[in-house]
């Protein structure tokens, strides 16, 4: 009996991994063919946060260096921000919605902009990446304690829903192209 | 007084070995619960994943196909060079191939389940963007919108 159990035990430590799969969860735009002719949409600048990463990985947040520690904590600011005064050019609009159960909220038009060199390290990429998925995550959870009064992740489904509407979740990544050259 | 103490040396009495069978069961019950099926042999290098903080876990890997870019295993690198390439399912092969790995990748899904599909992308982490670029382009050409960057969990 022992020995049927070791047999079919070393199997299982041979033939199986233990690693599960992690990842950070994204969803690609569909295809454009370039030949095409596409209406190009109009998305004022002012909404845009525009993050431009190098051949030599480094930041460049809306058009100015920025060190990597501080990406996060500015993209949150940007995100919970917004006046439709079109002078100001730092914080973006916002549209006024009705959300059934909580009522009239402003949501942001804000869509965070990623754009990388062919030469940008994948490593640095993901670190953008993260810093910008954290940025909104941090941004559900204030809106969450706002209107529930619990982290995001211990509401229910409809509500995590509501939150999500009114944070949307817009990241834009450019096609792809080389900035600063090979 | 010496009468008491026996004159041959006692041997400690052996180990039960009953409940031996017992035990190993528990252990390969753990492992089968705990563990997943290798799904392919590696050709390139095991690729060192970047690590990240806000990572999800693919719950249905089912609807998961991985696409891995990383340098070639030592074997292979007269043939392929020692920059990342792309492995899909048990080869190496050009960033052209993707269209056609997605599509019989659905196939061998259930039907209501193709439009669901994950494509996971085990990148190295000191691989550069372009190839990464150019393997998205394809995945946007072929369909496969759902992808997950896969990262090692950090803290």
């Amino acid at each position: 009996m022992a020995d049927i159990s070791f047999m079919l035990l070393i199997f299982f430590l041979v033939a199986t991994t233990m690693d599960t799969d992690k990842g950070l969860f994204r969803m690609l735009p569909p295809y454009q063919d370039p030949t095409e002719q596409q209406e190009d949409i109009k998305v004022l600048d002012k909404n845009l946060f525009v993050v431009l990463v190098n051949k030599d990985d480094k930041l460049m947040v809306e058009k100015k260096p920025m060190n990597f520690r501080e990406l996060r904590k500015s993209c949150k600011e940007f995100l919970l921000n917004m006046n439709n005064d079109e002078s100001d050019k730092r914080y973006p609009g916002y549209t006024e919605e009705s959300i059934p159960g909580i009522g009239k909220v402003k949501v942001t038009k804000a869509i965070v902009s990623i754009q990388n060199d062919r030469s940008t390290s994948y490593e640095k990429y993901i670190e953008v990446q993260n810093e910008i998925i954290a940025a909104y995550n941090e941004v559900k959870d204030v809106y969450s304690l706002k209107y529930f009064k619990k982290p995001f992740k211990d509401l229910k489904e409809n509500q995590q829903d509501i939150i999500k509407q009114i944070i949307p979740q817009k990241i834009s990544e450019a096609e792809p192209k080389n900035i600063g050259g090979k | 007084m010496a009468q008491f103490r026996s004159k041959e040396k006692k041997t400690p009495p052996a180990i039960s070995t009953q409940s031996l069978p017992d035990i190993i069961f528990m252990l390969i019950f753990f492992f089968m619960v705990s563990t997943t099926m290798r799904e392919s042999t590696l050709l390139v290098k095991k690729p060192h994943l970047p690590r990240a903080t806000e990572h999800v876990t693919l719950e249905k890997k089912s609807l998961v196909s991985n696409i891995y870019i990383s340098a070639p295993s030592l074997q292979y690198q007269k043939l392929y060079g020692t920059q990342p390439v792309i492995q899909l399912n048990e080869a190496i092969e050009d960033v052209s191939k993707i269209a056609k790995f997605v599509e019989l990748e659905k196939e061998s899904m259930p039907a209501n389940d193709r439009s669901q599909m994950i494509v996971s992308l085990k990148v190295d982490s000191k691989a550069k963007m372009g190839i990464v670029t150019d393997v998205k382009q394809e995945l946007r050409k072929a369909n496969a919108l759902k992808i997950s960057y896969s990262v090692v969990p950090k803290n």
